[in-house]
C-alpha cells in the first residue's frame, strides 16, 4: 500500500464528512463542481486538437529534436533536461499549448520518467504569464507595465529550474 | 494573435523538416494521430478532472476558500500596504489568492481583475509597484491540488498521479519568491534612477 492509496480515499471521505458536519449539501456541491470541471475541459478541447496536431507533426518531423539540441548546452548548465525546451518556450504564451506539449512528453517518455515528471511539475508550478499580464493590465487600463513582465518571467525561469531540481530531489534523476 | 504565429510556425517548420529529413510520411500520420489523441486524452482525463473539481467545490462551499482568504490577510497587508488600506481591495486580493490556491481559475481571475482595477485608480495608466506585485503573484501559480496535471498523468498511464505534489509545491514557492523578489529589486532600481 502506497501513501497515495491512503491519501485519496482519506481526502474524499474527510472532505465529505467535514461538509456534512458543516450542514453542506455535499453531493450537490460535488456534482456542481464536476459540471464546472467538464465545462473547463470542453473549452480546452478545440485548442487541444489544434495543438496536439501541431506538436505531433513537430516531433515526427525531427524539428522538436533539433530545437532541443539547439538549447541543450544552456539548459544543461541550468540542470534542466533539454527535452523540456518546447514546453518552456510555449508555457508563458499558451496554457493549452503547454498542456499539449507536456502530454506529448509524458506519452513519449512515460509519466513516471524523469522528463515526464519534470514536465508535470513545470506545468503545475508556472502560469500563462503573457496571457495573465495582458488580461490584468488590459482590464485595469494600464499601458505602462514597468517591471511586471521581467519579474514574472524571472519567476517562470525559476519555476523551470526548480522543477527539474525538485524532481531530482524527491525521485532521483 | 501570438498563438496564430506559434501554430503556423510549428506546422510550417514540420513541413520543412519533414521534406529535408524524408520523414514526411511520419509527419502526415502524426497530424491525424495528434488530432485523434486530443479527443482520447480529453475523454480519459475527463472523469478525474470532474471528480477533483467536485471535491474542490465541496471545500469551497464548506468555507475553505473564505477561511484561506482570512488567513492570507495579514501577509497581504504587509506585501501590499497601500492597496490593502482599502478594505474592498484587500477582500478581492485575498479571495483571488485563495481561489488560485484551490485551483479555481474561473473564480480567481475576475477577483484579481477587480482588485487590479481598484489599485489602478488614479495611476494614469502606469502600473504601481504594488500592482506589479499583484500581477506577479498571479503569473506565478501556487496550487494545493493540481487536478488537471494529475488527470493528464493518469491518462498517460500513471498509477500515482498525485505523487508530484511535493515537487510542485516546492517549485511553486521558489518561483513565487523569486518573482516577488525580482519585482521588489526592480522597483527599487527604478526609484533610484527617476
Amino acid at each position: 500500500m502506497s501513501l497515495s492509496s491512503l491519501v485519496i480515499p482519506l481526502l474524499l471521505a474527510g472532505v465529505a464528512a467535514y461538509g456534512m458536519g458543516k450542514r453542506v449539501d455535499v453531493y450537490g456541491a460535488l456534482t456542481h463542481g464536476a459540471e464546472e470541471g467538464l465545462t473547463v475541459l470542453l473549452r480546452i478541447i478545440p485548442s487541444l486538437v489544434g495543438l496536439l496536431t501541431a506538436v505531433g507533426m513537430f516531433r515526427a518531423s525531427g524539428a522538436m529534436e533539433w530545437l532541443s539540441t539547439l538549447c541543450a548546452p544552456l539548459l544543461k548548465l541550468l540542470g534542466v533536461p533539454p527535452e523540456a525546451t518546447p514546453l518552456m518556450l510555449i508555457r508563458p504564451v499558451s496554457g493549452s499549448g503547454a498542456l499539449a506539449v507536456a502530454t506529448d512528453l509524458m506519452t513519449v517518455y512515460g509519466p513516471d520518467s524523469y522528463i515526464g515528471r519534470v514536465a508535470a511539475v513545470m506545468l503545475g508550478s508556472t502560469e500563462t504569464t503573457f496571457y495573465t499580464i495582458a488580461v490584468y493590465f488590459g482590464s485595469a487600463g494600464i499601458h505602462k507595465t514597468r517591471h511586471a513582465l521581467p519579474a514574472a518571467l524571472a519567476a517562470d525561469l525559476t519555476g523551470f529550474i526548480a522543477s527539474a531540481f525538485a524532481v531530482r530531489l524527491f525521485f532521483g534523476a | 494573435m501570438a498563438m496564430a504565429w506559434v501554430w503556423t510556425g510549428m506546422v510550417v517548420l514540420s513541413l520543412v523538416f519533414g521534406l529535408f529529413t524524408g520523414s514526411l510520411d511520419a509527419v502526415a500520420n502524426a497530424a491525424l494521430e495528434g488530432a485523434r489523441s486530443a479527443i482520447d486524452l480529453s475523454i480519459s482525463m475527463a472523469g478525474i478532472m470532474c471528480l477533483w473539481s467536485g471535491v474542490m467545490e465541496i471545500m469551497n462551499v464548506c468555507g475553505l476558500s473564505s477561511g484561506l482568504a482570512k488567513a492570507f490577510r495579514p501577509v497581504l497587508r504587509r506585501l501590499l500596504p497601500n492597496a490593502c488600506r482599502d478594505e474592498e481591495t484587500l477582500a478581492a486580493v485575498s479571495a483571488n489568492v485563495s481561489a488560485n490556491l484551490l485551483g479555481l481559475g474561473n473564480a480567481a481571475t475576475p477577483l484579481g481583475i477587480q482588485a487590479a482595477r481598484r489599485m489602478a485608480r488614479g495611476c494614469g495608466g502606469i502600473a504601481s509597484d504594488e500592482l506589479c506585485l499583484l500581477v506577479v503573484l498571479n503569473t506565478a501559480s501556487i496550487q494545493l491540488l493540481p487536478a488537471t496535471i494529475a488527470s493528464v498523468r493518469a491518462a498517460a498511464g500513471c498509477q500515482t498521479p498525485f505523487d508530484i505534489l511535493l515537487p510542485v509545491w516546492l517549485s511553486s514557492v521558489l518561483s513565487v519568491f523569486v518573482g516577488l523578489l525580482t519585482a521588489w529589486l526592480l522597483s527599487r532600481r527604478g526609484r533610484r534612477r527617476p
